[in-house]
């Protein structure tokens, strides 16, 4: 009797055993879309990171609660590198091996994006950047992608604006930062291609007060025609007060490092009048309706707002762009095998984001024209599209 | 051509009286307790930051510099209590190295009380430069040079006119000898902690309208400050003016004739230069004197 108790028990479990392992097939189904994200939420870099991190985990969180993407939820882990490149490439590692991740959407800074670049290109694991320099895109990286605009189109742009304003002699004043100096080499290479003349080459230092001894120069070139300043934070702003100061009356170009709220705060009156390229994100309510950007930027702009209580910021869009290319790569491959995925990412085409529309190919990893540049100038302290 | 100097020469002295006020803080605490300050850049930011921010609230600007410089003298007492006095039988080595480690906590506290982004401050007085043979200045560098004159008078008048501006140079002579006549040397060196804080932070109001105030503001102009007290003679009030002024306008010349990557550079060859040839600054007193 005893016995046969015993057996009806194992015969009870290995049944349920059984049950629960027919359980687990249309759970397999729905098993987490993996996507990782290293971003430098804190550190220098943190004005970029930290809307970065928020977005992410703001879509994420939205996304899971309509339903996921295929019926299957986003799982997403974020790590904080703090800005430093070694940290990037040690959370790159365990987002690869620990976590297993799908996909990977970040590198806040260009020196994080190419620290993790040798190991996701190593392992074989799709990665959306959200930096901005040329290198990580140029030369086409198989599994890297970025979803930014370049200090190359930035550089672009300004002249394409000069040119239609008849002005060929550009004064350069870059900033001896990464990013500045970046922008230097592309503004040097571009203006050789375009024909523009630059007749002014000066630095000046990111964490400088006063810049009248450089602008006094180019203030004394007589060939300049325009100055074109390359820069983040709150050099450029420095920069425009010196600027006014002196009297210059040069058009003032700067570049899209500059394309948020902040710059106009610090500049105050000193920034009318300056032109810049910026992303249409920055000029959402601006933006004719008929516009392809309009529903996206303004969408994006009121769900950010709503939830952060803060200005939204062309960093911010970056993440967003990152994290829907990535997510809509996975609808078309119809799961997330990593090659397949890969390859579904080299395709996007017309995808419509923030910061314009992306057609990528197996020759251009970030997919942007530059028609993803609105040029913008400063009136009354708000960003206006110069038509 | 004149026209260009000028404009170099006025820049200079508007960053140079910047550098003057810190490399006064320095001195006046190394006269105190032969400690190299290097919080007396957090001070500024302190000063900058805390006009910045409370003017931005509503607060009236002289009313938030003031604040601003209560608040630093505080820090600065309690940066002198509870970090370089309790550390005081150390080497001065060991003390300059915690008065490192202070500025590093004070950057993190400000990080945190203020968070990471610039602070504007509004000129005090318009913002319509003022135009000087063919060169041309902000009116708020007027403020900067004014108010660094008016300090530096008014520091110069405390050492001599006060019983406690004597007591500090009584004890920065011969320390010994002042306990002896009845100085209370530590309150000396926690009166010079105040005195140096509340100088950086009225300096930090002042320049916050050209320069922006943010947490880490402190560090360069904390830096170049001291190469303006190492260049006058540490603990030489009149020299750190001097060696202020200097390392602004030489600045200012280099970008403007050498080239402008090099600008940095100027003063830290400048403090080189004098720790090589002569250690004991433009104005100091030969190191014998010391013995």
């Amino acid at each position: 009797m005893r016995k046969s108790l015993l057996s009806t028990i194992a015969a009870t479990v290995t049944a349920a055993i059984a049950v629960s392992g027919a359980l687990m097939g249309p759970a397999a189904a729905a098993e987490p879309i993996k996507v990782g994200a290293i971003v430098s939420a804190t550190g220098p870099a943190s004005f970029l990171g930290d809307p970065e991190k928020k977005v992410l985990e703001l879509y994420a969180d939205r996304i899971n609660k309509a339903g996921g993407v295929d019926g299957r939820p986003v799982q997403l882990t974020v790590y904080d590198d703090g800005g430093a490149a070694d940290k990037a490439a040690s959370f790159t590692k365990r987002l690869i091996e620990s976590d297993g991740v799908d996909v990977i959407v970040g590198g806040t800074t260009t020196a994080a994006t190419m620290a993790a670049v040798p190991l996701v290109e190593r392992a074989g694991v799709p990665f959306i950047s959200l930096a901005g320099a040329v290198v990580i895109v140029e030369p086409v990286k198989k599994w890297v992608f970025k979803t930014p605009h370049t200090d190359r189109m930035a550089a672009e742009k300004v002249m394409e604006d000069m040119k239609a304003r008849g002005l060929t002699k550009l004064a350069l004043l870059s900033e001896d930062s990464g990013f500045g100096k970046s922008g230097r080499e592309q503004t040097v290479a571009v203006a050789k291609e375009r024909g523009i003349e630059l007749v002014a080459d000066e630095t000046y230092g990111a964490k400088d007060t006063d810049v009248t001894a450089q602008l006094t120069k180019i203030k004394n070139n007589a060939a300049a025609q325009a100055v074109l300043v390359f820069g983040l934070g709150q050099g450029p702003a420095v920069v425009t007060k010196n600027y006014r100061q002196l009297g210059i009356a040069l058009p003032l170009y700067q570049s899209h490092g500059v394309a948020s709220k902040e710059y106009i705060r610090l500049a105050g009156g000193a920034a009318e009048g300056v032109r810049l390229p910026a992303a249409g994100l920055v000029v959402a309510a601006q933006l004719p309706e008929s516009d392809p950007q309009k529903t996206v930027v303004t969408d994006f702009t009121k769900t950010y707002e709503d939830a952060f209580k803060s200005e939204v910021s062309t960093f911010a869009g970056h993440a967003y762009d990152g994290l829907m290319i990535a997510l809509d790569a996975v609808k078309r491959s119809g799961g997330t095998d990593k090659a397949k995925l890969r390859d579904a990412i080299e395709q996007t085409k017309g995808y419509v984001g923030t910061g314009g529309t992306v057609t990528m190919g197996p020759k251009d990893h970030m997919g942007l024209t530059l028609d993803a540049f609105h040029m913008v100038e400063v009136k009354q302290g708000d960003w206006s599209l110069v038509k | 051509m004149f026209a260009e100097l000028l404009q170099y020469l006025l820049s200079g002295l508007t960053i140079g009286a910047i550098y003057a006020l810190a490399g006064l803080g320095f001195s006046i605490i190394y006269n105190a307790s032969h400690v190299i300050n290097f919080a007396q850049g957090e001070f500024i930011m302190i000063g900058g930051m805390a006009s910045a921010t409370l003017t931005a609230s509503g607060v009236p600007l002289p009313l938030a510099i003031l604040i601003g410089c209560g608040g630093a003298m505080l820090v600065g007492v309690l940066v002198a209590k509870f970090a370089v006095e309790r550390a005081r039988n150390a080497s001065t080595v060991t003390l300059i190295i915690i008065t490192i480690g202070a500025s590093i906590f004070l950057r993190g506290v400000a990080e945190l009380v203020w968070g990471k982004d610039f602070k504007r401050l509004d000129a005090f007085s318009g913002e319509t430069p003022i135009q000087i043979l063919g060169a041309s200045m902000q009116p708020q560098s007027l403020w900067v040079v004014g108010t660094a004159a008016v300090l530096i008078v008014a520091i110069g008048l405390f050492f001599s006119r006060t019983l406690t501006g004597k007591a500090i140079l009584a004890t920065s002579h011969n320390r010994l000898a002042a306990q002896l006549v009845g100085i209370d040397v530590k309150r000396v060196v926690l009166a010079s902690f105040a005195l140096s804080a509340a100088l950086g932070a009225v300096g930090g109001a002042v320049v916050a309208p050209i320069t922006f105030s943010y947490t880490e503001m402190g560090i360069m102009l904390g830096l170049k400050g001291f190469t303006a007290a190492v260049l006058g003679g540490l603990g030489h009030g009149p020299g750190a003016v001097a060696g202020g002024l200097i390392v602004g306008v030489a600045e200012a010349l280099g970008a403007g004739y050498i080239s402008s990557a090099y600008k940095d550079a100027v003063a830290f060859v400048i403090i080189l230069a004098v720790l090589l040839f002569m250690p004991n600054g433009l104005f100091g007193k030969r190191g014998t004197e010391r013995v």
